[in-house]
């Protein structure tokens, strides 16, 4: 039976990652390493203001006298940060200003993802931020959205074009200081979208980003800035995805949201990078900071997250509920196999009265994967008749992998209302050989119980990415059981 | 040549971690046929419903199964499924967060897919679901569960039959069906599978009790004995062990067991 149970566990494999090509572009990439020089050629390269490049400088300084967070529950192996090369772009003219000035070959490459630029060929409703290694490509439906005074576009351009609005709310959710990897991001940053939605408006389509790494050795470091003014809406999708290396790259983004007061985002996620392969060689290193702030009275910032990529990720996309009766969400769902290892969670921080926090984590293990939910509830001693409520759910597959979860609740106002539950569970042979026994393979019973456990999360995300992130969460988890 | 057997058992041996629990069993069994396995607890009865199905607990050693002259062994579970067999399980299995459509849905489009067949389009599908669900009298409320989830006891084995009255089997196994269901329900089951049964559909019923066979008559009744069929006789076989009960039989195996092993010496 346990051979069996090995025999079926090793083709985990035949889960091959579809996305692990490499393409063959000129890039500008300059030497490996990092220090204030660096961080200037980067700036300089970007045509930035000297505010800017202050900012930067700022936060190397800062970054320099922290150190890496040793406290998730994850073994990552020393980051040698001077072997990392902080900047390539592929050669092209930054933000072509038609279709035509986009080399070909990039064009082909997002196609091949399932991501096509040319506006008519695209699902409609979407509009789409394509972001390969350190530069925007492409930002398609911009002059639509622009007829509304919605402004789409790569972090890069908004600096150029809209420098007032990103000095305004740069850093003004996550600090120069925040963490480790938030303040390196703040060093090196390349590029990322760039969102505002003016009062009132409710955004039409889907606005979604798609990160691409391509170059090797190099570290993707996107900032994403997304404010939605007073009364507006608007759903966002991030996605992403890199080749098949055996060195571990480096992914550490900021994303930073603002909602002001009446106003709603959805912020999606199905993270995708490169997980390594069997064997743990390889893989996505993804530390990245979410945060959004509630900032107005009845505002809502929801994160929803599919998280079935890299080796290691560290994640908290969190809430400040800083205006009164505003409203927190998290909908996550983590996969890890193989050697896989994930610390993800978020944090609800209520400040205002009457705010409100749902917090919904499934967690999925296989092979020899670690997945373990970290969260805070934090209530303020202002924070009247504050709510929460967290689900934290593991599910494992075979019995070589782990779940944790650590919940961390910090309450100051005696009307607050937390409550937390939490579930492991185990897909077991005789649920497997129940489904057998009513003609459905195994790979489909593995499908029709993962997908049942996780549905509540998925039926959060967009109707077209829902479909996907179920696919994907089948063939991430491939022959996992026995 | 023709072989009029559905299902074909030949001196089957079987262990569960290496305790032998069938020790040459044999049994055949024709198209249409209702077969009834007694026997005391820990016989061996729900260990041959593993054999059959392919679960993976038991270990064949020795003998042959063929099924519809195929050799059955050889088959992955999910293949005997989809050629047509059931078995209604003693203890069955919760899924949580699978819904019951869903489940009847993925497993009665893998069997027409085995079959060559379409899948079902959504109307016919729920027009199917609710033909069935009155044949066996089934809540609703049940099947837009999650499978078997928190189900009743009596729940849980009306569902068995509910599916297979779904999928419609060439051979249907009922291990203890009739366990857990209260005097109305026994009825209603049994006559669904009375109703769901066609005329060369195959049973293999599996009780302690007379009452089940009150309403599927059995054309054989067997006695499995400490891994073996020590007596197969007609309906009225049932009606003696349930007066008798298994002392006599026990006594009966063990002279000819005995005799048997002096037969060796
Ligand atoms: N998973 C298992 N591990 C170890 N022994 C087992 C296992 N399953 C069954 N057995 C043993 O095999 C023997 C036969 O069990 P089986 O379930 O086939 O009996 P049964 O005739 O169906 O009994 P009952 O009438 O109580 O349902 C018993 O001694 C039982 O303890
Ligand atoms: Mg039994």
């Amino acid at each position: 039976m346990e051979k069996d149970q090995d025999k079926v566990l090793d083709e985990v494999t035949s889960g091959e990652y579809k996305y692990g090509f490499v393409t063959e572009i000129e890039t500008d990439v300059i030497p490996a390493g990092l220090n204030e020089d660096v961080i200037r050629l980067i700036s300089s390269k970007k045509e930035e203001p000297e505010w800017l490049l202050e900012f930067r400088l700022k936060a190397f300084r800062h970054w320099q006298t922290m150190k890496m967070p040793q406290w998730a529950n994850l073994k990552i192996p020393e980051i040698r940060y001077q072997d990392i090369i902080f900047y390539a772009a592929p050669k092209q003219k930054i933000a072509p200003s038609s279709l035509s000035d986009v080399d070909p070959e990039l064009l082909r490459t997002f196609d091949k993802l399932g991501i096509p630029l040319e506006e008519q060929k695209h699902l409609t409703g979407v509009a789409v931020d394509a972001v390969m290694d350190s530069i925007s490509v492409k930002t398609t439906f911009r002059e639509t959205l622009a007829e509304m005074g919605i402004i789409f576009c790569s972090f890069s351009e908004a600096v150029k074009e809209h420098p007032t609005l990103v000095q305004k709310y740069l850093a003004s959710v996550v600090p120069h200081t925040d963490n480790f990897f938030a303040s390196l991001n703040s060093a090196v940053f390349s590029d990322g979208s760039f969102c505002y939605i003016p009062k009132g408006v409710r955004c039409p389509m889907e606005l979604s980003t798609y990160f691409r790494i391509n170059a090797s050795n190099t570290g993707q470091f996107e900032r994403t800035l997304l404010i939605a003014d007073e009364g507006s809406y608007v759903s966002y999708l991030e996605g992403c995805t890199a080749p098949m290396r055996d060195e571990n790259q480096l992914h550490a983004a900021v994303v930073e949201i603002i909602a002001e007061r009446g106003a709603e985002v959805k912020y999606s996620t199905v993270q995708n990078w490169y997980p390594g392969d069997k064997e743990g060689k390889g893989g996505i290193f993804n530390f990245v900071t979410k945060r959004g702030i509630c900032k107005g009275d009845d505002s809502k910032i929801s994160w929803t997250q599919v998280e079935t990529g890299s080796a290691v990720t560290w994640k908290y996309p969190s809430c400040i509920l800083r205006g009164d009766n505003s409203t927190g969400e998290f909908y996550s769902v983590a996969v890890t196999n193989n050697y896989q290892q994930a610390d993800t969670g978020t944090k609800m921080i209520h400040i205002g009265k009457n705010t409100r926090s749902t917090i919904v984590s499934k967690g999925i293990s296989a092979g020899h994967g670690q997945n373990s939910y970290r969260g805070l509830v934090k209530v303020l001693r202002k924070a009247e008749s504050a709510r929460n409520f967290s689900q934290c759910d593991s599910l494992l597959l075979g019995d070589r992998c782990g779940a944790h979860t650590f919940p961390y609740i910090e309450v100051d106002n005696p009307s607050a209302i937390v409550e937390h539950e939490a579930t492991t569970s185990r897909i077991g042979e005789d649920q497997i050989f129940y489904c057998n026994q009513r003609g459905i393979s195994t790979e489909d019973a593995i499908g029709l119980i993962v997908n049942g456990y996780a549905r509540e999360v998925i039926n959060k995300l967009p109707m077209e990415f829902a479909v996907e992130a179920q696919k994907l969460l089948q063939i991430s988890l491939e022959g996992s059981v026995g | 040549m023709k072989n009029d057997f559905l299902l074909q058992i030949k001196e089957l041996k079987a262990s569960i971690d290496n305790k032998e629990i069938l020790k040459g069993l044999s049994l055949e069994v024709k198209p249409g046929e209702i077969h009834a396995i007694m026997g005391p607890n820990g016989s061996g009865k729900s260990t041959l419903a593993s054999v059959l199905t392919g679960r993976e607990i038991a270990t064949v050693t020795h003998g042959t199964v063929t099924f519809e002259g195929r050799n059955l062994l050889e088959m992955s579970p999910e293949e005997r499924a989809r050629e047509g067999i059931f078995l209604s399980f003693q203890y069955p299995i919760e899924i949580p967060g699978v819904s019951m459509v869903n489940f009847m849905k993925t497993a009665i489009n893998e069997q027409r897919k085995h079959r060559g067949l379409e899948p079902l389009t959504a109307s016919e599908f729920l027009r199917q679901m609710r033909e069935k669900k009155e044949l066996v009298e089934i809540d609703s409320a049940l099947t837009n569960r999650s499978v078997n989830e928190g189900f009743s006891g009596g729940e849980k084995k009306k569902n068995e039959i509910f599916q297979m009255a779904m999928l419609e089997p060439r051979l249907a196994l009922l291990d203890e069906t009739d366990s857990g269901l209260d005097i109305d329900a026994l009825r209603i089951v049994a006559n669904g599978v009375n109703k769901i049964r066609r005329p060369d559909t195959s049973v293999i019923v599996i009780t302690h009790y007379q009452r089940l066979l009150d309403y599927i008559v059995p054309d054989h009744v067997h006695v499995l004995y400490d891994g073996r069929i020590v007596r197969s006789a007609g309906p009225e076989l049932a009606l003696e062990l349930e007066e008798r009960g298994y002392d006599w039989i026990r006594k009966e195996a063990e002279v000819s067991a005995e005799s048997w092993t002096t037969g060796q010496k």
